[in-house]
């Protein structure tokens, strides 16, 4: 996608301001950005995926996820599980990925089972007890917000033009679904889960917090210190609550446009144990 | 005729396809003889609210059939998806029937009450017309896979021909083990969209020989990303998912497997460009 070249910087420009480190490691793809910064009272672990121009898989240089990207993302999340045994530290997704990566090799060397790796050691991590949030600076995109981010306990998400969440980038939609953008733009202003922009992706009921009011291009100390304390309300009330998803569909605005996904589960429930 | 085929030829003409069946009935044919029970059948119409908003027919299960029933006595859950209706795309309903049967399923679980969780997976992923829904059930999905594989193993079953794609793929690449047949399909992007994106050059979506040599069941098998590969025989396939569950849980769950992946990749060089021949070759004898 063209697009990508120009975005997916908002990744990197966050996990500097909070994680205050570049957070390069050794051995790892330098794609994949991991430090453990103070965050409030403790220590947090913060992530990134970021584009890479000199990745050895082409196709993953423009801050997609791909194969390299998803398994040191699932690599990564396991020491944090494995280091802490008392206190569990928080995890923090800084969200700026366009996409899976597309390719021959992708596929055949199992980017779907990379990506499964990932988002099962998000959820693993999430079920052992550490706060997992999701915050979106730019871009949330299919495969790639499946495999970093979605498995978070909570969702926090920056009011900006560029951030955007979607099951396939516009372009790529536009062109499988045999649409222009501009319809599938009018498409989205009708129909909220079709929409591109956080705004509409707020009325579903699956976000936790739309943060507005902050420079997500070019974060201010202030807009970084906000950002800092909206992180640490939302471990406050991950630690208070359950560790599966089900505060995605007890929001009121999940009862309003994700009813449907309720009622299912009530019938469900209903009709479980035979008569 | 040569008599020494006979029996080969016999075996083939007595087997019943399950590839050809329908979600339904692929659920029936697994299931224990008459415990079939579906949860949330056509006659509950719960349809997806989204589809007829944009002028398209909406289908009384939205494409998945959930059953409780029995596999060799013991309580199961099957969730089908019917690969006819909309590609066997993921939407708001379809998907919560699946997240939701698979949380009922882990509750079960956790109060003693063990449940063997079937999927049967044929689906191009995300329903684009419900787009943000489909792909948050499937993160549900995923979620609800993860909780539910630290009490009972999660089987999964892709049969062809439509194959597993999308965030589903993931789902696949999380069930404690999966079974194949020769003319499934396992991939994150379909080949469609990966020549779409990246060009002919890329990849070739016509040349059928080519994408199954990729992402074909017998290739995913033979390079252990699948547990095991069946001709497409129902019986065959009903055997092979009580033998699955009988396994019980996995030492290490696949997709938890990280150091072995890492190892595996860290031996690949991108500038090669591999085919699935030499893929099987390099990771044949791979340390795991």
């Amino acid at each position: 996608m063209s697009s990508n070249q120009s975005v997916c910087e908002h990744g990197l420009t966050w996990f500097k301001a909070l994680a205050r480190s570049e957070g390069v490691l050794a051995g790892g793809p330098r794609s994949v950005r991991v430090a453990d910064a103070a965050l409030g009272g403790e220590q947090a672990r913060f992530i990134a995926v970021v584009p890479d121009a000199h990745n050895r898989f082409a196709r993953a240089r423009c801050g997609e996820v791909g194969l390299d990207e998803a398994w040191a993302l699932a690599v990564h999340v396991r020491h944090a599980i494995a280091a802490d045994r008392g206190a569990r530290r928080p995890i923090v997704a800084i969200v700026d990925v366009a996409s899976q990566a597309y390719g021959r090799q992708e596929e055949l060397l199992g980017i779907h089972l990379a990506c499964a790796a990932a988002a099962d050691a998000y959820a693993s991590a999430r079920l052992a007890g550490h706060p997992v949030i999701a915050l979106l600076v730019g871009q949330a995109m299919s495969g790639a917000f499946l495999a970093h981010g979605y498995q978070a306990n909570r969702i926090l998400a920056l009011e900006s033009p560029q951030v955007m969440v979607h099951a396939m980038g516009k372009q790529a939609a536009a062109r499988v679904t045999r649409r222009s953008v501009a319809e599938l733009e009018q498409l989205g202003a009708r129909f909220a889960p079709m929409a591109y922009d956080i705004g509409s992706y707020a009325k579903l009921g699956l976000l936790h917090k739309l943060i507005q009011g902050v420079n997500a291009d070019a974060p201010r100390p202030a807009d970084v210190e906000r950002v800092r304390a909206e992180l640490l309300a939302a471990i406050a009330d991950t630690r208070a609550g359950a560790s599966d998803l089900t505060s995605r569909l007890t929001s009121a605005t999940a009862h309003t446009t994700r009813a449907a996904s309720i009622e299912v589960r009530r019938r469900l429930a209903e009709q479980w144990d035979a008569a | 005729m040569n008599i020494a085929v006979a029996p080969d030829y016999r075996r083939f003409l007595a087997r019943s396809s399950f590839i050809e069946m329908a979600a339904r009935e692929r659920a029936r044919a697994i299931l224990d003889c008459g415990s079939f029970r579906e949860l949330l059948g056509p006659f509950d119409r719960i349809k997806s609210p989204w589809l007829p908003m944009q002028g398209i027919v909406a289908q009384a299960d939205d494409g998945v059939v959930l059953a409780r029933g029995t596999l060799d006595g013991q309580p199961a859950l099957v969730a089908a998806i019917e690969s006819a209706y909309q590609g066997g795309s993921m939407g708001e309903v379809s998907g919560a029937k699946i997240a939701g049967a698979l949380e009922l399923a882990l509750k079960d679980c956790e109060n003693g009450r063990p449940i063997l969780p079937l999927l049967l997976l044929e689906t191009g992923g995300v329903r684009l017309q419900e787009a943000n829904l489909g792909l948050a059930a499937i993160a549900e999905i995923h979620a609800a896979i993860i909780a539910l594989r630290r009490h009972v193993p999660v089987v999964g079953v892709i049969a062809g021909t439509v194959g597993c794609f999308g965030g589903m793929s993931m789902a696949a690449a999380l069930c404690s083990r999966l079974i194949v047949t020769r003319q499934a399909r396992l991939g994150m992007n379909g080949p469609e969209v990966i020549e779409q994106e990246a060009g002919i050059a890329e990849l070739d979506a016509s040349d059928r020989a080519l994408i199954w040599s990729l992402i074909g069941g017998e290739q995913r098998h033979a390079v252990g990303m699948a547990d095991q590969l069946l001709e497409d025989d129902a019986a065959a396939i009903a055997a092979a998912v009580r033998a699955a569950f009988a396994l019980g849980l996995p030492q290490l769950e696949r997709s938890a497997q990280a150091e072995r992946f890492v190892a595996r990749l860290a031996r690949i060089d991108p500038q090669l460009s591999l085919d699935g021949e030499a893929l099987r070759r390099l990771w044949h004898g791979a340390p795991t």
